[in-house]
């Protein structure tokens, strides 16, 4: 007999949003959480002593506001600070404030009309995030919300719509060239874009990446007590509502009996069954791992293969003995180092080949301006995601993971002199170093690329798009799923609204 | 004096601009084609720039050609005649090579020497591939919609492309969307391990692009070559005999025949416009011709921001034709050989000479020299295509000897953000010889003389903006009812009269002719004549 109505595969903010949805809906639902907390990419640790860091994201582009509402999170104690002002870091020390669309500079009007413009692209695009993507059938479609979310780009206007017709495949270095004069600006748009993908910012379908960024909010968000108190919050949130959640209980398979999921056998081989049960984690290895080649379709199990999920990003922390000096940036922003639309570029390239780029671009957060408890008193800790870093290094991951460390200090030290005489403690995380650690397949934050082509109906892969997959009884809820990853919940929200409306109690 | 009334000026005599005029002549306009070269083409010419030597100097293969063209204009009646070639080889730095045969399953085994993996997949490849033609093919010769509006026409067409994916399975939808947003590169990893394989199916994916193969939409610009066929062999490529300019010759021959008129040795300084209609061209010198309307050839910078006052034009489509990406990407080197090249690598005998030759084998290679042309520079370990025509067709030199033309990338329209210099061409030029050299010794011996065009020349002779070959690259967009820009994708300008028939429309680049038939059939349909066109035919 079942224990429990579902069970949820992986305690991200994926897994959790979509437990404590189906768990306030009447449901009884389990939650397998591998790691001893659950939190997935919201997480921090003590790298050093006294020195807490966001182990992976540092910041969220905004909540789902469903999953904010729904989950009750503020209740739980989740508080931001007020959205992130951007500091984009120049050598000579001209650095310019960003905030949404408002900068200064000889460049501002461009650049809040070009924002203008991308966000009102957002704002349409935005109610596909928070539905289960269409098929491309005339069944199975909320063609209600379809048609409406459709005529609202409709709507845009004639010369509007012409820009988003003409745009929305487009690569985002032209649209930084030709909208923009200022090198800063240029550079943060092709930063921004291609942040946590593998593209350059003249790979063609680059814009769509900002817009997407846009659609989730128009800044970066800092929880109050750092990205741990957010996971806390989500735990709580979800332990409320009734979910029951047990960690340090990684799940080995998935038990499948005439054709059917009926539940999971844990590492430690303990059986659990219920009537549905639901992968919060990486789809690939969903199906590879925990299903197996027997129990599907050969042609869809070589295609799980073909899902792309190269990571770009790698992870640097940094325990500092005092405060870096950015030639005078304020270390209580988000500070970037993009030098210029073709610095990205140049960045990315290497990373095809296996390579560790000379001089990458990161975004970086110091925690410990913002609030104490991140470091101790007079010291600070550093956090930078710091692009691009090969997923598959040539040279092997240790020689690469060194050679990328160094560039990245060597970048810093260029915009902060004096900053590696402050360094206590280093640590970088390359892609590979990332899967391990969390399971994301090629190190990549999305669980699959977040490509044109694994997007909607594509992602992860067209019989699996809706939530469900071909094993009956399986469905997926992760990041790998549409709309993709980043601290946001959209994907577990959605996954279990299309559960709550196909299984019934 | 100058002041003749003509239906129809086209300015520019580019293939597509004679396949335009060729069908208004035939409905019974009275048309003149305007040149500014002393002879016409554009791109599509056969020039002696060595005595005794033919030269295709600028697009070299013909496969993309409508062969509804070719029959409606009567083309083989005028002399057009396609040589399907026989084979294609690329050569690996390890001594090795692969080779290409007209025949599927002789590829299959040479693949099977490779990688049998590889074998295996190759019939899955080109099931998928041929799938994806079929689908795009019957959207060449027709007129975008524009969905910006909801006239009845675009509401038809909008509806015509529905059914052509309801047509499909849901599947092959999905497949159909991943293909057209994805890499050359990622797509190949899905079916083959073999660098060199791989090396060798991803040139169709960037001939002529700003593109690597390792950048997202690259896949679509394989099957833009792939469309083509020879004689209905889809996917086949040949060589018009006696060069490119053949193809030239018969539009021009057909032209006449039916009572047209060319004109040429003088451009078009300006296009005139009167009342918000055109009403007809200056040339250069001074003269002006006018007519009922006028039709560009030009590429949409060129004719917009060079032939027509601002002034006349909406301020968005001035942004937009602004925006529009013409970047050139490719070079050309044109040799004459006194023998026969050898190439050691090849057994003797064999039939790849009569194709395509490639000395890049992987698409990391291509990549890089995609990244030095992002970096403003052209390639020192270049990508070519070499052909040697003349081992099939012996019209075009003396006997014995041949000509060889080499299509090179990439090369930028600019260097380091400065014009070329004649230095940067003979380095450019040299470098394309010595990669020659390494894989066919004393190759430089047997050469008599070599043309090399860059992105300048090609400018400046043809007057494709930037050097770019397609007029305008082929990303999405740039493609379909984005091109050139979203609104005017119907061959019209927000100047009444004022007309596109270049490759800066759709269906795009290449000597395809389609945009050329596409505008006629508008200009036709707009002047209430019947269009004398035999309906797209589907060979598949």
């Amino acid at each position: 007999m079942p224990s429990c109505d579902a069970i949820i595969i992986g305690g991200g903010i994926n897994g959790l949003a979509c437990a404590a949805r189906l768990s306030g809906a009447g449901r009884k639902v389990l939650l397998c959480e591998a790691a001893p907390v659950a939190g997935g990419g919201a997480a921090s640790h003590e790298f050093a002593p006294g020195f807490h860091v966001p182990s992976l994201a540092h910041t969220t582009q905004g909540i789902d506001p469903r999953v904010m509402a729904g989950m009750g999170l503020d209740r739980q104690g989740l508080a931001f600070h007020p959205r992130l002002a951007t500091t984009v870091l120049s050598t000579d020390g001209q650095h310019l404030t960003v905030t949404g669309g408002a900068t200064d500079g000889p460049d501002a009007a461009n650049f809040a009309a070009l924002h203008d413009q991308l966000a009102g692209f957002a704002r349409v695009l935005a109610p596909f995030r928070a539905m289960a993507p269409p098929r491309l059938a005339p069944a199975g479609n909320e063609w209600g919300k379809l048609m409406r979310h459709g005529l609202g780009i409709r709507r845009l206007g004639r010369d509007q719509f012409r820009d988003f017709m003409r745009m929305i495949l487009i690569n985002v270095y032209d649209v930084a060239e030709t909208d923009l004069t200022d090198r800063r600006l240029r550079g943060l748009l092709c930063f921004d874009a291609t942040l946590g993908s593998w593209l350059g910012p003249r790979s063609p379908n680059s814009l769509i990446l900002y817009l997407n960024r846009l659609a989730m909010g128009d800044a970066p968000l800092l929880p109050k007590g750092g990205m741990a108190a957010l996971a806390t919050a989500l735990v709580r949130a979800a332990a409320a509502m009734g979910v029951d959640l047990r960690t340090n209980a990684p799940v080995s398979r998935v038990i499948i009996e005439d054709d059917h999921a009926v539940g999971v056998r844990l590492v430690s081989g303990e059986d659990i069954r219920a009537r549905t049960i639901i992968s919060a984690i990486n789809p690939r290895t969903t199906f590879q791992k925990l299903v197996g080649a027997a129990s599907l379709d050969a042609d869809f199990y070589r295609r799980t293969s073909h899902i792309r999920s190269r990571g770009g990003a790698a992870k640097l922390h940094l325990a500092l003995t005092s405060s870096p000096d950015f030639r005078g940036a304020d270390l209580a922003t988000r500070l970037v180092i993009a030098g210029s639309s073709d610095a990205v570029e140049q960045a990315f390239n290497p990373v095809k080949y296996g390579e560790v780029p000379l001089a990458p671009v990161m975004e970086m957060i110091v925690p410990s301006a913002h609030e104490d408890g991140h470091a101790p008193p007079g010291q600070h800790v550093l956090s930078a995601i710091v692009q691009f870093a090969p997923h598959a290094p040539k040279a092997g991951l240790v020689a690469a993971r060194a050679e990328m460390l160094e560039n990245s200090l060597a970048r810093l030290e260029s915009h902060a002199p004096g900053i590696r005489a402050l360094i206590a403690h280093a640590e970088l995380m390359m892609p590979q170093d990332i899967e391990a650690r969390f399971g994301m397949v090629g190190g990549n934050w999305h669980h699959g690329e977040l490509t044109v082509e694994q997007m909607l109906f594509n992602r992860p892969l067209r019989e699996a798009a809706q939530y469900a997959t071909p094993l009956p009884g399986l469905w997926l809820a992760g990041a790998g799923s549409h709309p993709g990853g980043s601290i946001n919940g959209a994907a577990g929200w959605n996954a279990a609204d299309r559960i709550m409306a196909q299984v019934r109690q | 004096m100058a002041n003749v009334q003509y239906d129809a000026i086209i300015v520019g005599g580019g293939h597509n601009g004679l396949v335009t005029a060729c069908y208004l002549a035939r409905a019974g306009m009275k048309v003149c084609v305007v040149e500014k070269n002393d002879w016409v083409g554009g791109a599509a010419v056969s020039r002696e720039l060595y005595p005794g030597f033919t030269y295709s100097n600028c697009s070299y293969v013909a496969s993309l050609f409508r062969p509804e063209i070719m029959r409606d204009l009567e083309l083989a009646k005028y002399g057009l005649q396609i040589l399907p070639y026989e084979g294609g080889a690329v050569f690996t730095q390890d001594g090795g090579y692969l080779g290409m045969f007209r025949d599927h399953d002789a590829n299959r085994r040479e693949f099977a020497r490779h990688s049998r993996r590889d074998a295996e997949a190759y019939d899955r490849y080109s099931r998928d591939i041929l799938r994806f033609c079929r689908f795009i093919r019957p959207m060449l010769l027709r007129t975008p919609p524009d969905p910006s509006r909801f006239r009845p026409r675009d509401l038809a067409e909008l509806a015509w492309l529905g059914r052509q994916m309801g047509a499909l399975s849901e599947r092959q939808r999905g497949e159909m969307v991943r293909f057209w947003t994805m890499s050359i590169s990622d797509f190949l990893d899905e079916y083959f391990e073999s660098p060199v394989i791989k090396g060798y199916l991803a040139v169709s994916a960037i001939i002529g692009t700003a593109l690597g193969p390792m950048s997202p939409g690259s896949a679509y610009v394989l099957l833009h070559h792939y469309m083509g066929d020879v004689d209905g062999n889809v996917g086949a490529w040949g060589f018009a005999r006696g060069g490119m300019g053949s193809i030239s010759k018969a539009l021009t021959q057909s032209l006449i025949g039916a009572g047209g008129e060319v004109r040429v040795g003088k451009g078009v300084g300006k296009i005139l416009v009167a009342g918000g209609r055109s009403t007809g061209v200056v040339l250069e010198g001074g003269d002006r011709l006018m007519a009922r309307r006028v039709i560009s050839n030009m590429d949409v910078k060129r004719t917009f921001l060079k032939h027509v006052d601002e002034n006349d034009l909406p301020a968005s489509f001035v942004k937009r034709v602004k925006a529009f990406n013409i970047r050139g990407s490719s070079g050309k080197l044109n040799i004459a050989l006194d023998a026969a090249p050898v190439f050691p690598a090849l057994p003797e005998g064999a039939p790849n000479l009569k194709g395509d030759l490639h000395f890049t084998d992987s698409i990391e290679r291509m990549e890089r020299g995609y990244d030095d042309w992002k970096a403003g520079q052209f390639s020192r370990d270049p990508f070519q295509d070499v052909m040697i025509p003349t081992m099939i067709d012996p019209t075009m030199t003396p006997p014995g000897k041949h000509f060889m033309s080499c299509f090179v990338q990439y090369a930028p329209p600019k260097i380091n953000g400065r014009d070329w210099t004649d230095a940067d061409r003979d380095a450019f030029g040299a470098a394309c010889l010595d990669q020659i050299e390494t894989y066919s010794p004393g190759f430089k011996d047997r050469v008599l003389h070599v043309e090399v065009r860059t992105p300048r020349e090609l400018e400046a002779e043809v007057g494709l903006t930037e050097g770019n070959i397609f007029q305008g690259e082929l990303t999405f967009d740039q493609l379909l009812f984005n091109r050139p820009v979203p609104g005017y994708a119907q061959y019209r300008s927000p100047i009444k009269d004022l007309w596109m028939c270049g490759s800066s429309t759709h269906p795009g680049g290449g000597v395809m002719g389609a945009p050329g038939r596409n505008a006629a059939a508008e200009v036709l349909r707009d002047a209430r004549l019947p269009l004398g066109m035999s309906d797209a035919y589907a060979v598949l």
